[in-house]
C-alpha cells in the first residue's frame, strides 16, 4: 500500500501545490459536485420541510410548494414528542432509551478492547498473532450469524444444555443489548486500537518498565493517556452505530416498549397504518438529530476512525 | 426557562414510573463497571512482579477473549450446529433446510436478490464516490461538499428509509397534486401515469438499492479522496507536463495509484450490504419480491420461530463473506510481513 505511505510533510503549500491545485480547478467539475451535493442533500431536506408543515398542506401539496406558501408549525413536533397513548409512550421515552442504551454501550466495549488491544500489542507470548488475526477475521461475522444462540444463552444462562451464567432474569431489561452491542463492537474497536498503540515508541514503554512500572502501572500512566485520541474517534464510531442500530435492540430488547430504542419505535411507526407523514417525518427527524449533530462537530474524528479502520487494513 | 419547563413536561408527560428504574439501572451499571475496573487496577498494581505476568493477563485479554467466545465463536458454531436441525432444534434433518431455501421459489427470490444487491451497491457507491472524490480532490471550498454527501453516513438505515418513502410516495388519484417528489418528477418530465415505485417488481428492488448507495457513497468518496491526498504531486504535475487528459489522468495515474484502497471499500460495502437489513424491512416488509436474505433470516428465525431455516439462512450470509474474509486476512498477512 504505497500510496498510502505518509508523505514528506511541509509540502502542502508549497508553490507546486497550488499551481496543482488551480490547474485541477476546472469550473465543470467543481459544477458536478455540486449539482450531486445538491442531489443527495434534497431528500433530507425535504423530510425537514415537511416536518415543519401543518398535516394538511402536507398530505394535499408537494413540500416544494412550501416555498411559495410558507406555513410552518411545531405542531408535529409536538405531538410525537410528548402524546403516547395505552399502547406507546411517546417518542421522549424512547429518546431517553437510546441514551441508556447506547452511553454504555459505547463505554463497555471501548474499554474492554483497550484493555485487550493493549495485551495484543504489549505482552509477548505464545499465540499472540494467532488470536489477532482471529479477531480481525470475527469482524466481518454477520451478526445474524450469533442471534438466535445469543439470544437462547441470555433467556436461559445455558450453553449446549450447561449452565453457564446465572439464570438472571435479564430479558426484557437493557443488560442484553448492552452486552450484545459490546460483544458486537468488540472485534472492530480491538483491531484498531490495537493498530495505534504498538505505534507508541518501543522506548517509552521500555523506559517506563526500567522505572520499575509494572503492567498495570504502565497501561494506566503512559499508554492510556496516548491512546486517547483513538479512544476518541472511535467512541464516535461506536455511539454513532449503537444510536442508528435496529437489529439489536429489535431482537434483544425481546419487543418491551419501556427499554426499546428510538429506531425500532420509527420502524414500527413506518409500519403501523394511521401513522401520517406529519408523525412519521418529525418522529425520523428527532431519531436523525443526535447523530447529525455528532457527526457535524465532531466530523474530523469520526472520518479519521473511519479511515483507521479502513485504510490501514 | 423554556429549555427547563419543557425538560419538566417532557418527565411528566413520559411517566417517571418508567424512566426511573431504566435510569437508575443505567447508573448502577455504569458505576459497577467502573468500580470493577477500579478494583482490578487496585488488585493489579498491589500484586507482586511476578503475580503481575499472569495477573496481566486476567484483567487484560481474558474479558475479551471470553466474551468473544461466548458472543461470537460459539453462537457461530451453534448456528451451523442448529442449520441442519428442525425447526425447534431439536431434530438432526440433514440438508432440509438448504434444500428447502434452493428451492423454494421464494426463497430463490431472497437469494437472486441478495445478489443484486451485494453486485449494485458496490459497484455504484464505490463508482460515484471515486468521482465525487475525483473532483473535489482539488476544488476550493471542497470540503463543505464532501460534507454534504458523507452525511447519510451518520442518519440510521431507519431513518434514511423513511427519508425515501417520503420520496417514492405515490399517489393513486391522478387528479390530486404528488406529494412524493418521484411521482412529481417523472409527470415534469412527461411521465403522466408514473408506476407505483415500491411495489412493480423488479424497479423497487432498485429503488432499494438506490437508498443504500445514497448513504454508503459518502464513505467511499471520504476513503478514497484521503487516498488520493496521497499521490504525490510530482507524478500529477509530470503528467501535466505531458499534456495528459483529464480523463487519462484520471484512469491511468489517479486510479492504478489508489487501488488497493479501491479493493478495501469495495470489500467494505460489500460485507455491509450482505448485513443489511432495516432499509428492506422499513420500506417494504420484503414484500413485492424485494426481500434479501438477511431480513428472511429474521422473518424466518423470529415470526415463523423457526430456528432451523434461520440458521440456514444465516450461514448462507456468512458464505458469501468467506472468500473476502480470506482475502483480507492474506493482505494483512502480508503488510504485516512487509513492515
Amino acid at each position: 500500500m504505497t500510496q498510502l505511505a505518509p508523505k514528506p510533510s511541509g509540502l502542502k503549500l508549497t508553490k507546486g501545490r497550488r499551481k496543482v491545485k488551480d490547474a485541477f480547478s476546472s469550473p465543470w467539475a467543481s459544477f458536478f459536485a455540486i449539482v450531486i451535493a445538491l442531489l443527495w442533500t434534497i431528500p433530507t431536506f425535504g423530510l425537514l420541510v415537511t416536518s415543519f408543515r401543518p398535516k394538511v398542506d402536507i398530505v394535499t401539496t408537494g413540500w416544494w410548494t412550501f416555498f411559495s406558501n410558507p406555513n410552518v408549525t411545531l405542531e408535529n413536533y409536538q405531538s410525537v414528542f410528548l402524546q403516547g397513548n395505552n399502547v406507546t409512550p411517546p417518542l421522549s421515552q424512547y429518546i431517553f432509551n437510546s441514551f441508556a442504551i447506547t452511553i454504555p454501550a459505547a463505554v463497555f466495549p471501548l474499554t474492554i478492547a483497550v484493555f485487550a488491544a493493549y495485551a495484543l500489542a504489549w505482552f509477548e507470548f505464545k499465540g499472540r498473532d494467532f488470536i489477532f488475526f482471529s479477531i480481525f477475521a470475527l469482524q466481518v461475522i454477520p451478526l445474524q450469524l450469533t442471534l438466535i444462540p445469543l439470544l437462547q444463552l441470555f433467556a436461559r444462562g445455558q450453553i449446549a444444555g450447561v449452565q453457564v451464567l446465572p439464570d438472571m432474569e435479564i430479558t426484557g431489561s437493557y443488560i442484553p443489548i448492552w452486552i450484545a452491542h459490546t460483544i458486537f463492537g468488540l472485534p472492530l474497536a480491538i483491531f484498531l486500537l490495537h493498530n495505534f498503540l504498538r505505534q507508541i515508541p518501543r522506548e517509552l514503554v521500555e523506559a517506563a518498565r526500567v522505572d520499575g512500572a509494572g503492567w498495570f502501572m504502565l497501561f494506566r500512566k503512559i499508554i492510556f493517556p496516548l491512546s486517547i485520541p483513538a479512544i476518541a474517534s472511535f467512541a464516535i464510531f461506536q455511539f454513532l452505530w449503537v444510536w442508528n442500530d435496529l437489529l439489536v435492540g429489535l431482537t434483544f430488547g425481546g419487543g418491551v416498549r419501556e427499554i426499546a430504542p428510538l429506531t425500532v419505535r420509527l420502524a414500527e411507526m413506518v409500519g403501523t397504518r394511521g401513522s401520517g407523514w406529519e408523525v412519521l417525518t418529525a418522529g425520523a427527524f428527532i431519531s436523525m438529530i443526535v447523530p447529525l449533530i455528532v457527526f457535524f462537530t465532531l466530523q474530523r474524528y469520526f472520518i479519521r476512525g473511519l479511515l483507521a479502520g479502513s485504510v490501514k487494513g | 426557562m423554556g429549555i427547563l419547563t419543557f425538560g419538566i413536561l417532557t418527565a411528566r408527560e413520559t411517566g417517571w414510573d418508567v424512566i426511573a428504574p431504566n435510569l437508575t439501572i443505567t447508573i448502577f451499571g455504569l458505576l459497577t463497571f467502573a468500580a470493577v475496573i477500579f478494583l482490578l487496577f487496585v488488585i493489579g498494581e498491589r500484586s507482586s512482579v511476578k503475580a503481575q505476568e499472569w495477573v496481566k493477563y486476567l484483567v487484560f485479554l481474558v474479558p475479551a477473549l471470553f466474551l468473544l467466545t461466548i458472543g461470537l465463536i460459539y453462537p457461530a458454531i451453534r448456528t451451523l450446529f442448529l442449520s441442519f436441525m428442525d425447526a425447534r432444534g431439536e431434530n438432526f434433518i440433514g440438508f432440509e433446510n438448504y434444500i428447502w431455501a434452493f428451492t423454494k421459489p421464494e426463497i430463490l427470490v431472497v437469494l437472486r436478490n441478495t445478489i443484486i444487491w451485494t453486485l449494485a451497491v458496490p459497484i455504484f457507491s464505490t463508482t460515484i464516490g471515486l468521482g465525487i472524490a475525483y473532483f473535489t480532490d482539488r476544488m476550493k471550498r471542497g470540503a463543505w461538499v464532501k460534507s454534504l454527501i458523507f452525511m447519510p453516513m451518520a442518519i440510521s438505515f431507519v431513518g434514511a428509509s423513511v427519508i425515501w418513502r417520503f420520496v417514492y410516495t405515490y399517489e393513486p388519484n391522478l387528479n390530486k397534486p404528488d406529494i412524493g417528489l418521484m411521482s412529481a418528477l417523472a409527470k415534469a418530465i412527461g411521465i403522466a401515469d408514473p408506476p407505483i415505485w415500491l411495489i412493480e417488481a423488479p424497479m423497487n428492488t432498485f429503488l432499494l438499492i438506490a437508498v443504500m448507495v445514497w448513504i454508503q457513497t459518502g464513505f467511499a468518496m471520504v476513503v478514497l479522496g484521503a487516498a488520493m491526498k496521497n499521490i504525490p504531486d510530482e507524478i500529477v504535475e509530470a503528467s501535466m507536463l505531458d499534456g495528459a487528459s483529464q480523463w487519462r489522468r484520471f484512469s491511468q495515474i489517479t486510479v492504478p495509484m489508489i487501488r488497493s484502497t479501491i479493493v478495501v471499500v469495495v470489500t467494505t460495502v460489500l460485507i455491509g450490504t450482505l448485513k443489511v437489513f432495516d432499509i428492506v424491512r422499513t420500506m417494504t416488509g420484503g414484500n413485492f419480491e424485494t426481500n434479501v436474505v438477511a431480513n428472511e433470516m429474521f422473518n424466518q428465525a423470529f415470526q415463523q420461530r423457526n430456528y432451523g431455516t434461520g440458521s440456514a439462512l444465516a450461514i448462507l450470509l456468512f458464505l458469501g463473506v468467506i472468500p473476502i474474509v480470506a482475502y483480507n486476512i492474506r493482505q494483512l498477512r502480508r503488510e504485516r510481513t512487509e513492515r
